[in-house]
């Protein structure tokens, strides 16, 4: 009676799914390609209008002619974005059905709101680049800015759904069911939300700065040194720049946050096993399930940095039960290349804004035009990684501490077919965006002179 | 109209303008599909180039609202019907790579190798939709999870009827667009030829809307009665008489008329879906079940009215920039100049900001846990991110940009 009652009551109770793996494969999959994009619809509008501001500023062609230019990048980005990020709210349903249907109504108006975001962006996204030449000169810069403010909007509406399922409130689980439901309490009445919207939007910043400034960088090595490149060059340049350090600051409030919300997690980046005081992190190395094997130990800084107290206890693993545990080594592999680009990226930027501070002139080196190629695909290795790093991180649970991931999962069958699928069509989409972009590349540049 | 129902009609307002506006999008690449001619392949181009974008997000606000407003019925739906939506989203990121990838396109082999690719794409999301509004619209979607057949859900009558109702509406709305902007930019022969289009695609529209109408009613019992019943019946005849004067429309060129006039025809049969259906969802499952509970309801209607306050401006700018013809003209460059002051930035103010904004923030973000002084040191973070990039990239993008090693 009391299983009739329960499975009437949830009629999304709990599916035998054989491909719950390749269902999570296939989500990560499609965010792993959607985020990238996210950062050029977050940040590359600001680029471009800050060149168009230089040009009405100053009058100078050249200004023009790069904002002009790259907007055809962000159109052709904005675009794929577009389609990608729709993709991962089919998924939703798709693959998640047990998510959705329980947490739907909690969660769901950060998604109803994003949408008017993306109105906003696509509207004026559309306005701005096909009003080149046709709108006054003032009108057309008024038309870029609702593209950055929808840029921030849609972030933190999105995030504000990620924070909730890192940190949910705004509900009661009464047998399988949400009742006593407050949207707002749960989207924006949540602490988790600001660490994170904040280190994602600068992250933003970072990639979109550092992939274009790799751009010109690349064309630097190869002897194309003119004005139009150099100020190209050193715009994206100098806004990841100051980004960067500033997100190992951000990084660490992050983190204080997730070890006072998600010790397990916290723990997970480690690997650290019992609860300890004065717990030390250790780079690089194996979790074995029981301890880090061949790590360098730095003794007591995994708890001044949860804490800012080098004796702070930390909870261990040990804490939750095995089966509640995220996959250590995957998080761990993944917080620490977050980490180490990230540091690595500060230090770049540091030489950068070191030598235009003292000599107001660019590097002269060979290696700092490699490094900042190679900072491009770095800055979205580390993107990916701390997406890795917290969503595995939440691992076993998609709502945390309220639903497991194989409690979301899909009921029909076929996921490997559509996982196959939809690898061959992103494997498409990236050869034709790689494409569309090297052909915008190569064609002339050419600044009107007046 | 109950508070259960409001969320419901948004997202039929959501449909509708998704179906007029998207479904046109996807109709412009049926006639790129079917042309040898340049000119009629470009002109698809660049009448949806500055809209598709925003037509698409009708479809994610749809979405957004049924998971938000009816959970169940949204995850009931989703997991049933998810190969046809599959196929729908794959069809959606082909037709969006299409339009990132036209710009770059130089030689006649590449585009006609995109067109025909991403024209395919484009009849099949709007049928795949199709296929899935009749599985849902022929109750053939159950609630729970996966419960119903993941075939049978949408390889039925009701479902190619709907598919095919989907497809061809788009095909002839696009016609009639096409026709518009092609006679408003002053191209005659275009006008000429996509009116010809829109009159036989309409004729053909048209019957296949009858022959839906008659499989469905062969198909989907529960379906009839409502479809025949008050009020349904109005919409029922509605969209022929609607669909009947927009050909006579297109026929004597008034275009923009017949645009308006077209999408009543398309909204009639939303109209009347929902009415014919009402008040169930899914079977055994009424609207006033499937809702979610009055605080998210609210929320949600209060929200989208709130979007709409920036929604409804935004869209009347863009729509009468496209429908003015603002961007059918070649770029013009005389009152594309500013008025050159090159005058030289302000840098040592901001420069100074930047500094005080970092000295601020650091010990604020780094030192409480949480709390609003935490808050205030992470504004003077960001703070010092965006003022110190004005202040040091419009000097070095000055400076940087001087020859320096000859």
């Amino acid at each position: 009676m009391s299983a009739l009652a329960l499975a009437a009551a949830a009629p999304f109770a709990p599916v035998d799914q054989e491909y719950l793996f390749e269902a999570r494969q296939m989500q990560a999959l499609s965010f792993a390609v959607h985020i990238p994009l996210v950062c050029f619809g977050i940040a590359f509008p600001a680029f471009v209008l800050f060149m168009e501001a230089l040009w009405l500023r100053t009058g100078d062609p050249v200004y023009r002619t790069i904002a002009k230019r790259w907007s055809k990048v962000m159109l052709a980005l904005f675009a794929v974005g577009v389609v990608t990020g729709t993709i991962l709210s089919f998924e939703l349903g798709l693959l998640w059905p047990g998510f959705m249907a329980t947490f739907g109504d909690v969660f769901g108006l950060g998604f109803t709101l994003e949408a008017f975001s993306f109105f906003v962006e696509a509207i004026f996204i559309a306005i701005y680049v096909y009003g080149w030449d046709r709108l006054s000169p003032r009108a057309h810069f008024l038309a870029g800015i609702p593209v950055v403010i929808a840029g921030f909007t849609g972030s933190l509406m999105v995030i504000s759904v990620n924070a909730w399922m890192n940190h949910p409130s705004g509900f009661t689980l009464e047998g399988g069911r949400v009742t006593d439901v407050r949207p707002l309490a749960a989207l924006f009445g949540n602490d988790y939300l600001w660490h994170e919207l904040v280190h994602m939007y600068l992250a933003g910043y970072i990639v979109a700065g550092f992939l274009t400034a790799g751009v010109y960088a690349w064309g630097w090595l190869r002897g194309r040194r003119g004005r139009y490149e150099r100020v190209a060059l050193v715009v994206p340049l100098t806004v990841a720049a100051l980004a960067a350090p500033v997100q190992i600051v951000v990084g660490d409030w992050a983190a204080r946050v997730v070890a006072r919300d998600q010790p397990a997690k916290l723990a997970a980046f480690e690997g650290l096993h019992e609860s300890e005081a004065g717990a030390p992190v250790h780079l690089l190395g194996w979790y074995d399930g029981e301890q880090v094997r061949y790590g360098i130990e730095l003794p007591r800084l995994l708890s001044l940095l949860a804490f800012h107290d080098p004796n702070a206890p930390v909870e261990g693993l040990e804490e939750v039960p095995a089966n509640e545990r995220p996959p250590v080594n995957v998080v761990r592999v993944a917080f620490q290349t977050m980490v180490g680009i990230g540091c690595v990226l500060a230090a770049v930027s540091a030489i950068y804004l070191f030598v235009w501070l003292r000599r107001r002139r660019l590097p002269r080196s060979p290696w700092f035009y490699r490094a900042v190629v190679a900072a491009g695909p770095l800055s979205v290795v580390a993107l990916i990684a701390g997406w890795v790093t917290t969503e595995v991180g939440r691992q076993p649970w998609v709502v945390y501490g309220h639903m497991r991931t194989e409690e979301a999962i899909t009921g029909a069958g076929g996921i490997p077919v559509g996982y196959a699928s939809l690898v061959l069509v992103y494997a498409g989409l990236i050869a034709s965006v790689a494409w569309i972009l090297r052909r915008l590349a190569r064609a002339p540049v050419e600044v009107r002179q007046q | 109209m109950t508070l259960a129902e409001t969320p419901l009609v948004l997202m039929l307002v959501g449909l509708t303008a998704y179906a007029v506006l998207g479904g046109a999008d996807f109709g412009a690449a049926f006639w790129q599909l079917g042309s040898r001619s340049e000119t009629r392949r470009e002109h698809a181009y660049r009448s949806m180039g500055p809209v598709w974008e925003t037509n698409h997000v009708w479809l994610v606000f749809v979405l957004a609202i049924c998971w938000t407003a009816y959970p169940e019925a949204f995850a009931s739906i989703f997991s049933t019907l998810a190969i046809p939506l599959f196929i729908a989203a794959v069809g959606i990121i082909l037709r969006g790579t299409a339009y990132a990838v036209h710009a770059g396109t130089a030689r006649e082999i590449e585009r006609q190798t995109i067109d025909a690719v991403f024209s395919i794409s484009s009849i099949l999301t709007p049928f795949a939709l199709g296929t899935a509004i009749g599985g849902v619209a022929s109750g053939r979607v159950p609630v729970g999870n996966a419960e119903g057949d993941l075939v049978t859900s949408w390889v039925n009558p009701t479902s190619f009827a709907v598919g095919a109702i989907a497809v061809a509406a788009g095909v002839y709305l696009a016609a009639v667009y096409l026709a518009g902007d092609a006679a408003r930019a002053g191209h005659d022969d275009l006008a000429a030829a996509f009116r010809r289009r829109a009159l036989a695609s309409g004729a053909v529209t048209g019957a296949v809307a009858l022959a839906g109408l008659l499989v469905v009613t062969l198909d989907a019992e529960k379906l009839r009665g409502g479809l025949f019943g008050w009020p349904a019946i109005l919409a029922i005849v509605a969209s022929p008489a609607a669909g009947l004067a927009t050909l006579e429309l297109v026929r004597r060129a008034h275009f923009e008329a017949a645009r308006y006039l077209a999408s009543a025809a398309v909204a009639a049969i939303v109209v009347g879906w929902a009415l014919a259906q009402r008040p169930e969802l899914l079977p055994g499952l009424t609207v006033e079940e499937a809702a979610a509970e009055r605080p998210v309801l609210v929320a949600t209607i209060v929200g989208v009215a709130v979007g709409a306050v920036v929604l409804v401006p935004s869209l009347v700018l863009l729509f009468g920039l496209v429908l003015r013809g603002r961007f059918d003209r070649e770029a013009v460059g005389a009152d594309g100049e500013p008025r050159a002051r090159r005058v030289a930035l302000p840098r040592g103010p901001l420069a100074g900001l930047a500094i005080l904004a970092l000295a601020v923030g650091l010990p604020l973000t780094l030192v409480p846990d949480g709390g609003p002084v935490q808050a205030v040191g992470v504004i003077g973070l960001l703070a010092f991110v965006a003022v110190g990039s004005v202040a040091l990239g419009s000097a070095a993008a000055a400076v940087g940009g001087r020859d320096e090693d000859g």
